[in-house]
């Protein structure tokens, strides 16, 4: 699909040219998030930090669980497990669509070659109380991205503006290396030593997350850990700024989002044991976003948030 | 006189949205740089996905001094009112004129503003344009406040005269007009400097610009068309694909390809939904109408010549066609085997709306309503059921979950495939229709029935929960529903009362206020067939039978359009305007028989003779839906009426012949009102 010259040979090569990529961009490279999230937006790095008034340049890869979409590892674009690559940089750079098409090209996409476009497509996260405008990127027809300026999270309308690239990594590694199926993508370099596919990887989990997923989680546990993981969000935030022990202002803004997430997955594991009805899913949605909301109320309040401590 | 050139040029604009932005920047320049008095001579518009072009020729420097008089106090006010009054005006008091009213002489100013330059006067349209447009949905970017559909990068405003050329001094949220531009992203990404609106046109046309939206819709039908023809296809006509692919490109170039073998087995709806839907592409049909091939609108050429593009699209096509073939094979299969019974079963789990019950429960009642309407539009009851029950079962199909708008058509496959006969696989589809203004309508009587039970017992269901309608918001496109109706009745010629229909409905719904809403969406497809709004309104909630409704509407439009029509309705309003002024002097209404014996006037007689002649024949032609020939009839005491009001004094002194008189224009009343409320008629 692309120059033989400078074809990425494997998943990961389009991984790390992104990460060289961005990092030259001078985004900070973080790591994944240490929690199960539906999309790499749910990262405090993108969910919290796009909100307040601090400057902020981030890029991460973010393994995410969407766990109805789960085929046992047999649809060629299915997975219950992916990555997304995020980039989140506040507030959104002029050039921001230059340096976005700069990141196709890194990974073997040549512009003269190619047909890309930017195709109206609006960005609304229920469950984060989130919104923006953008486009999703097509390339020759194929949807590669995910291009966002967001308005508002957590119900506070963004200022500055940060913007959101999401790449879909799977899909567009398939597309860049010319693989039909996600299974038989060569994972490291084909000619490595131990030469791994995305399958070596990945088929195995995929099989037993589907079945976990489908029929085996224990929905009277999940929906326990569902309220816990509600309670325990409002009891942090809920908690006086002072800390007793040290005196300090610590606003417990991030723990209590983790808990906010955790109830976000568990949301979505329950939606795909199928136990949860079309009314109720409403209700269950509006509750997370009512977390997310308390969580960006709270994240306001601190130093990370914008917040500036008056002189003692 | 300077030629103005104005360029905002930004991020990609929404396709769908493009059209309307020119027309709203259009606009609101023009009424901007109008209200300071500012002309110009011709204006042009041009829209891509990245900008919004305006051009305006034969500006002058200078707007038009503008002259107001302003009234001050009376010559008599005390001093201090006079000083405020010239503080104000900016005047001294040998300046103001006085002029005398009843009620005294007063002192007025007369204000000459001086014209304004033209280059503030647009920057200020300008500013007001830019902040105030009516983007459906505007953003912020960067750590600004100003509001655009995407990032706005840059502006041109320039004004031209000949060889010489000078921006427009503007600046918005750090945004300076400038002479300069980009081309094509791709393919011409350089700076660009332009004069004029000549020198930006040519530029840009060589920087892989087509400015002109319609220009590129005409260049990607004729280069399709062309490719096609060379190859043994021709194109499909789908305007609406067609124009948002040529928002989508500043620089469209067409590639075509081929649908593999192997999918060509899909129904050809699901092959064109598919395409545009996901890929924006034309669909092109060989000689026996079946879709063999698809074109590709591209932004760009390319030294391979879209070898790279047209495989990359392949690709996707050939993932999102196999997943159709995968729909479309499973649900043939199980309609085959189960018939439609599984999905009808599984409907009754699907909500429909929290408060009007499941899917399956609308299904059970449209069956119903199906029965009962089937008599009386001459469709059998049994057959009308049968389809109702079947119609609307593709909606758990898999191939109807990924494509909604495929819902009716995909029924119709099914259906044949569970063994039901063409009549009534094809209510299926046609039961939805009238989908937009200009659809055809269901003609066949058991469609009828299904399609008006269907719009029935969403609108009742609706209003007995009490969710109308309520400005833009019609999420369950209930206007729809009953503009339908009305078409369905109007252009099969129904006789059938709303009310009764609204009756069969849901219970609970507020039939005359239903009956209202149906009767308004009739007025508004009235409106569009030209007839004239007053005559609609004198007709209003006068029936709930639309047919004859409209028979009498359209008699009476063409009766008004005739000189006996027009003078007919000055004299009937004449008469009623007399009457009602008589009637609450007198506080009696005069409706007796008028007594021929009292009548000693010529013109008295004749036209008590003419409205005799006109009633015995109006009567009867009204009572058998004739209203051509009832109105010609009335239109024939046309003459005795003027002449009546010529000759004869109403108002007689003796009370006795006064009353006789205005009894002879009760009849015309009586008459009258079973044409329409003549007082609602304007003119």
């Amino acid at each position: 699909m692309t120059d033989k010259t400078n074809t990425p040979k494997s998943f990961q090569d389009i991984i790390l040219r992104l990460q060289n990529y961005w990092a030259e961009k001078g985004c900070a490279i973080l790591q994944p998030y240490d929690m199960e999230v539906g999309a790499g937006t749910f990262h405090p790095a993108t969910t919290l930090r796009s909100l307040g008034s601090n400057p902020w340049a981030a890029a991460y890869v973010q393994p995410s669980r969407r766990p109805t979409d789960g085929r046992y590892g047999e649809n060629p674009n299915r997975l219950q497990h992916y990555y997304q690559y995020q980039v989140i940089i506040k507030p959104s750079p002029p050039d921001l669509q230059a340096l976005y098409l700069g990141s196709l090209e890194a990974i073997g996409i040549d512009m003269e070659l190619h047909d890309i476009r930017f195709v109206e497509d609006d960005w609304e996260s229920p469950t984060l109380g989130a919104w923006g405008l953008g486009w999703e990127v097509w390339c020759d027809g194929m949807e590669v991205s995910q291009f966002t300026y967001f308005q508002q999270v957590g119900g506070h309308d963004c200022h500055p503006v940060s913007g959101e690239l999401t790449y879909g990594l799977e899909r567009l590694a398939m597309y860049v290396l010319g693989v039909d199926h996600v299974m038989d993508m060569p994972f490291n370099a084909p000619d490595a030593l131990i030469p791994l596919s995305y399958g070596d990887v990945f088929k195995q989990t995929e099989e037993e997350y589907a079945r976990y997923n489908f029929d085996a989680a224990n929905t009277d546990i999940l929906l326990k850990h569902f309220e816990e993981a509600e309670a325990e969000c409002k009891a942090l935030l809920s908690l006086e700024a002072g800390d007793p022990k040290t005196g300090k202002r610590i606003i417990l803004a991030h723990p209590a989002y983790d808990q906010c997430i955790k109830a976000s997955h568990i949301f979505n594991l329950l939606d795909a044991r199928g136990v949860i009805s079309v009314t109720e899913r409403q209700a269950y949605i509006g509750r997370v976003r009512a977390l997310a909301k308390q969580c960006a109320d709270a994240f306001i309040q601190t130093r990370a948030g914008g917040y500036v401590e008056a002189a003692e | 006189m300077a030629d103005l050139l104005i360029e905002l040029f930004s991020e990609e604009i929404p396709a769908r949205m493009q059209k309307n932005a020119l027309a709203d920047l259009t606009r609101m320049m023009s009424e901007g740089m109008a209200n300071a008095g500012l002309t110009y001579g011709d204006k042009s518009g041009f829209v891509t996905p990245r900008r919004l072009v305006l051009m305006m020729s034969d500006v002058p420097a200078m707007s038009m001094p503008k002259t107001e008089e302003r009234k001050g106090p009376r010559v008599d006010a005390p001093e201090k009112a006079l000083e405020g009054f010239l503080r104000g005006a900016g005047l001294t008091k040998d300046q103001l004129k006085t002029r005398d009213d009843p009620k005294g002489a007063f002192y007025v100013a007369t204000m000459t503003a001086p014209g304004r330059s033209a280059n503030d006067i647009i920057a200020e349209a300008l500013e007001k344009t830019i902040r105030n447009f009516p983007w459906p949905k505007s953003m912020r970017w960067g750590d600004g406040d100003l509001k655009w559909v995407r990032p706005l990068h840059s502006i041109i405003a320039v004004m031209s005269d000949g060889e010489e050329s000078e921006i427009v001094p503007f600046e918005i949220a750090g945004i300076k007009a400038s002479n300069t531009t980009h081309g094509h992203r791709f393919l011409a990404p350089d700076e660009i400097t332009v004069h004029n609106a000549e020198d930006y046109m040519a530029k840009l046309a060589k920087a892989n610009v087509i400015l002109d939206p319609i220009a590129r819709a005409d260049h990607i039908r004729n280069e399709a068309t062309n490719a096609a023809f060379a190859i043994g296809l021709s194109l499909i006509e789908d305007e609406k694909l067609l124009n948002e692919n040529a928002g989508l490109v500043e620089y469209p170039v067409v590639y075509l390809g081929e649908i593999e073998e192997q999918f060509r087995t899909l129904p050809a709806e699901v092959l064109q939904t598919s395409m545009a839907e996901h890929q924006k592409f034309l669909s092109l049909k060989n000689a026996d109408g079946q879709i063999t091939g698809y074109v590709i609108v591209a932004n760009r050429s390319t030294k391979d010549n879209g070898a790279m593009i047209k495989a990359g699209n392949a690709k996707v096509l050939r993932a999102r066609l196999s997943d159709a073939v995968f729909f479309w094979e499973n649900d043939l299969r199980n309609v085959e085997r189960h018939g439609v019974e599984p999905w009808l079963e599984k409907l009754s789990n699907v909500t429909f709306h929290n408060k009007l019950g499941t899917q399956g429960e609308r299904i059970d009642r449209i069956v119903e309503l199906s029965r009962e309407i089937a008599p009386m539009v001459g469709a059998s009851p049994d057959d009308a059921a049968t389809a109702a029950k079947i119609a609307k079962a593709d909606l758990a199909s898999e191939m109807v979950y990924e494509f909604p708008e495929l819902q009716g058509v995909m029924g119709t496959y099914y259906a044949k495939a569970a063994g039901h006969s063409n009549a009534i696989a094809n209510v299926c589809t046609t039961h939805y229709a009238p989908l937009g203004p200009s659809d055809d309508v269901p003609t066949e009587p058991t469609a009828i029935a299904v399609s008006l039970a269907d719009k029935f017992d969403i609108l009742t269901g609706f209003w007995a929960i009490d969710e109308k309608p309520t400005g833009s918001k019609d999420p369950f496109a209930l206007r729809r529903s009953a503009l339908g109706i009305v078409r369905i009745i109007l252009e099969n010629d129904l006789r059938i009362s709303l009310a009764d229909m609204i009756g069969k409905g849901h219970e609970g719904a507020n039939s005359s206020d239903l009956t209202r809403f149906i009767i308004d969406r009739l007025n508004v497809y009235l409106r569009d067939q030209n007839i004239r709004h007053d005559v609609i309104g004198a007709l209003k909630n006068d029936s709930d039978d639309l047919a004859l409704l409209v028979k009498r509407v359209k008699a009476l439009d063409a009766f008004l359009k005739t000189d006996d029509g027009t003078n007919m309705q000055a004299g009937i309003k004449r008469a009623l305007n007399i009457l009602s002024a008589e009637e609450k002097k007198d506080g009696v209404s005069f409706e007796l028989d008028p007594d021929p014996k009292l009548m000693k006037h010529d013109a008295e007689i004749a036209l008590q003779n003419a409205l005799d002649k006109a009633e015995a024949t109006a009567i009867p032609a009204l009572k058998s839906e004739n209203f051509e020939e009832a109105m010609s009839a009335i239109g024939q005491a046309r003459s005795a009426v003027d002449t009546f009001f010529t000759d004869v004094i109403v108002n007689d002194d003796n009370a006795i012949i006064r009353r006789n008189r205005l009894c002879i224009l009760n009849r015309i009343r009586v008459l009258s009102v079973q044409i329409c409320d003549f007082s609602e008629l304007e003119g």
